[in-house]
């Protein structure tokens, strides 16, 4: 019987069989991780450079859904330097909030799994290596160590307990110990004063409905920074925010940062955000990193197809476009990932090469790294780099870019050195 | 917030006008007429008057000769003075013989709703917080049995098992035969005893449906964003759920509790009938059958207000545990 099947369809007895296999991998996380009293040597670990707040190291997560397994963090390697800026561009789905909630645990389980590869965290003292780290001692971690800044300030705080009662929380979790209560208020009073909210007591008091979302985004970034954590992780924190209050929670980010000497991994697909406050970019394109460098080498002289193609989408100050270019095609299917370049079919610059296994990662200078084949290992460039984005076309606008240009707005102006205050 | 109350209650007013209009009218339209019946029974008697001048003087006497709108007003007068007639069926005061049925109902309702809570809500949570593991399943595939389970095929396995093969509880009725020789504390603890099957058929009948009510509230609330956030704050995954997560699924449930106050007091006329217990159901059953019109218009407008009351009574729970809802 040779039925010809849409791509992606399942029948009920496939489905079946993949939902009970992934039940016994899953049981099998599981019960590591909810282990109790583990001894500290299996967690413990030394750090590549202690310069690093974290080291992500071949990252694999995957996710076991009922029809097939999403591979949607595969072999994932940077680290985040001490009072640095790591930011994380990519579309939806690419993977980069999974790579940060891996670091924090907090990935949909039993489903999204951590299954191979290493993220090892510097906590000052010592250093422990989260993908071995039992639930307990994660708990004690996070708010602490690592603390995350969320895309929907709308929807990320509890709608029934007042303000003052979630700040307080985090405070007397993990510094409360001799702290009364009032003066664990009084700390949080203090931090809403840091994060630009005057009249704390009053605010203290109030529910996040009463609030808006510039304000609730500050509160936000006021329990992130309650226990002055190392690392701050900014999920997508300006997304759901007008543009004159992005600008605002940015230059209150990057100030914060200044104050508390913490680094921050910024998560976002708006590369005016990411040029504003990044120090050090990571591009990700369906589950691995394409390309990275500091900021200027990812701006100035960017290296990967995909890269290229994203700066070419943006519009920019001074420069008339009848259209905005945009990548054409769309992401493969993240059940059946191909197993040469992700980007092949929607490359402009496609070699003969490309039809081999996936590129590995090519070091074009000191800081710099992209995974394309046009890059050989003894330095020479092969294709026409500039061959891509000129060539935008009509037909491109059905691609399915992320960048929508309201998205990026703001790029023009923030690139002209003029922030939108 | 009083002059939202106070609004609201001058509408519940107005629907129980409403209300109360469209049962007197359809009890007037009933085809089980009690002075019918009478008349009937009258007639047979020997030596007796034919049947139509009995109806007629029946209906005369009973009030039953005047069209529904002014029977309907006459009816009105006496009850906002709190007067509500005798009884047909019962021959008492209509207040009387719910005062004498009510406080059993209430008690059964009472407690089995109670158990009902004490079962659902922690199960529910239960459930949520262990998706699709195996007490998960068995808590759901339990509930749907309940929910699925009718009443009367319930309660008779109940009998079955535990008075007729176990022989632990009689069979129906709500005293046992040595009743009267018992001291009050015995007596108690017999009425008690008699009451265990009827509670039980209405828990487990019942429960199922809370229970999920619980189960996907639950789960909605904790795949909130808010719920990442506390995770995030490095708090354990109890005080999550216990401060963070119950909190919201309660929103939803006071409504559903609000509304069932009404049934608290309506009595359960299958279960009651099935066990023979004199509750409130049973008794306006009995009386609705003979077409009673004076209890069952008493009994009807007392679930209407019970049900508005529990209406209003959820918006302002909804008040209480919701800060958005709240009006200023």
């Amino acid at each position: 019987m040779a039925v010809r099947r849409k791509e992606g369809y399942l029948s009920a007895k496939e489905s079946r069989q993949i939902s009970r296999e992934n039940r016994r991998i899953t049981r099998e996380y599981e019960k590591q991780w909810k282990r109790k009293n583990v001894p500290e040597s299996e967690y413990l670990t030394q750090m590549r450079d202690p310069g690093n707040v974290v080291e992500f190291e071949d990252l694999h997560t995957y996710f076991f859904t009922d029809s097939g397994t999403v591979k949607s963090v595969d072999g994932v390697t940077f680290e985040v330097p001490a009072g640095k800026t790591v930011g994380i561009v990519g579309e939806s789905g690419c993977g980069k909030s999974v790579t940060s909630l891996s670091l924090m645990q907090l990935i949909q389980r039993p489903q999204g799994q951590i299954v191979k590869g290493s993220i090892r965290l510097n906590l000052g003292d010592r250093a422990i290596e989260v993908t071995r780290t039992p639930q307990e001692v994660m708990q004690k971690i996070r708010g602490k160590y690592v603390s995350m800044i969320f895309q929907e300030p709308m929807t990320s705080l509890n709608p029934v307990l007042r303000i003052g009662r979630q700040i307080d929380e985090v405070i007397a979790l993990h510094d409360g110990a001799e702290m009364s209560r009032d003066q664990i208020r009084a700390k949080s009073i203090q931090m809403l004063d840091l994060v630009g909210i005057a009249g704390g007591e009053r605010v203290c008091r109030m529910y996040a409905h009463e609030l808006s979302g510039g304000m609730r985004q500050r509160v936000m970034i006021a329990i992130a920074l309650a226990c002055s954590p190392r690392l701050i992780i900014a999920d997508e924190p300006t997304t759901a925010l007008d543009v004159t209050i992005q600008a605002q929670i940015l230059d209150l980010l990057s100030q914060l940062k200044q104050q508390t000497g913490a680094s921050i991994m910024l998560i976002t697909h708006d590369l005016g955000v990411i040029a504003e406050m990044a120090d050090e970019v990571v591009v990700m394109y369906a589950g691995r990193i394409v390309e990275k460098g500091s900021a200027e080498e990812i701006f100035d002289a960017p290296a990967h197809p995909y890269t290229i193609g994203l700066m070419a989408s943006r519009p920019m100050a001074g420069k008339e476009v009848e259209m905005l270019y945009s990548i054409p095609g769309k992401v493969p299917n993240p059940v059946n990932m191909p197993s040469y370049c992700y980007f092949r079919d929607r490359c402009p610059m496609r070699q003969p090469v490309c039809d081999g296994p996936y590129p590995p990662a090519v070091k074009l200078s000191e800081s710099h790294s992209a995974a394309c084949w046009r890059y050989l290992p003894d330095g020479t460039v092969s294709g026409e780099p500039s061959g891509g984005p000129e060539r935008s076309s009509k037909d491109s606008l059905e691609g399915s870019s992320e960048h929508s240009p309201e998205d990026s707005l703001e790029d023009s102006s923030e690139k002209e050195g003029g922030t939108a205050k | 917030m009083k002059k939202y109350i106070l609004h609201r209650v001058m509408l519940s007013v107005l629907i129980l006008f409403c209300v109360t209009f469209l049962i007197y009218a359809m009890l007037r339209c009933l085809p089980a007429s009690y002075v019918e019946n009478m008349a009937m029974q009258l007639a047979m008697k020997p030596g007796a008057k034919p049947y139509e001048e009995w109806l007629t003087q029946l209906n005369a006497s009973y009030g039953l000769d005047r069209p529904v709108l002014p029977g309907y007003l006459i009816w009105l007068k006496d009850a906002v003075r709190g007067s509500f007639g005798d009884s047909w069926k019962y021959t008492v005061p209509v207040l009387q013989k719910f005062r004498e049925t009510i406080w059993l109902s209430f008690a059964m309702g009472a407690i089995s709703f109670l158990l009902e809570l004490l079962i659902a809500v922690p199960l529910g949570v239960i459930a949520a917080t262990k998706q699709y593991s195996r007490s998960d399943y068995a808590i759901t595939a339990g509930a749907l049995i309940g929910i699925s389970l009718p009443t009367f095929f319930f309660a008779t396995i109940l009998k079955l098992v535990f008075s007729v093969k176990l022989g632990w509880f009689d069979l129906y009725g709500l005293v046992g035969r040595e009743y009267a020789q018992l001291d009050p504390a015995g007596k108690f603890f017999d009425m008690a005893a008699h009451l265990v099957l009827p509670i039980a058929t209405l828990v487990i009948v019942s429960v199922g449906f809370l229970m999920r009510y619980t189960r996907t509230n639950m789960l909605e609330v904790l795949n909130a964003d808010y719920i990442r956030t506390a995770r995030a704050k490095g708090l354990s995954e109890k005080k999550v759920i216990r401060i963070h997560a119950f909190r919201n699924t309660l929103i939803p449930l006071v409504t559903v509790i609000g509304g069932s106050l009404p049934g608290l007091f309506a009595g359960a006329l299958i279960t009651e009938t099935l066990f023979s217990i004199p509750g409130i159901g049973y008794t306006s059953y009995q009386a609705m059958l003979i077409g009673d019109i004076p209890f069952s218009m008493f009994y009807m407008t007392f679930l209407a207000v019970l049900t508005l009351a529990g209406n209003l009574l959820s918006d302002i729970l909804y008040a209480v545990v919701d800060p958005r809802v709240r009006i200023a």
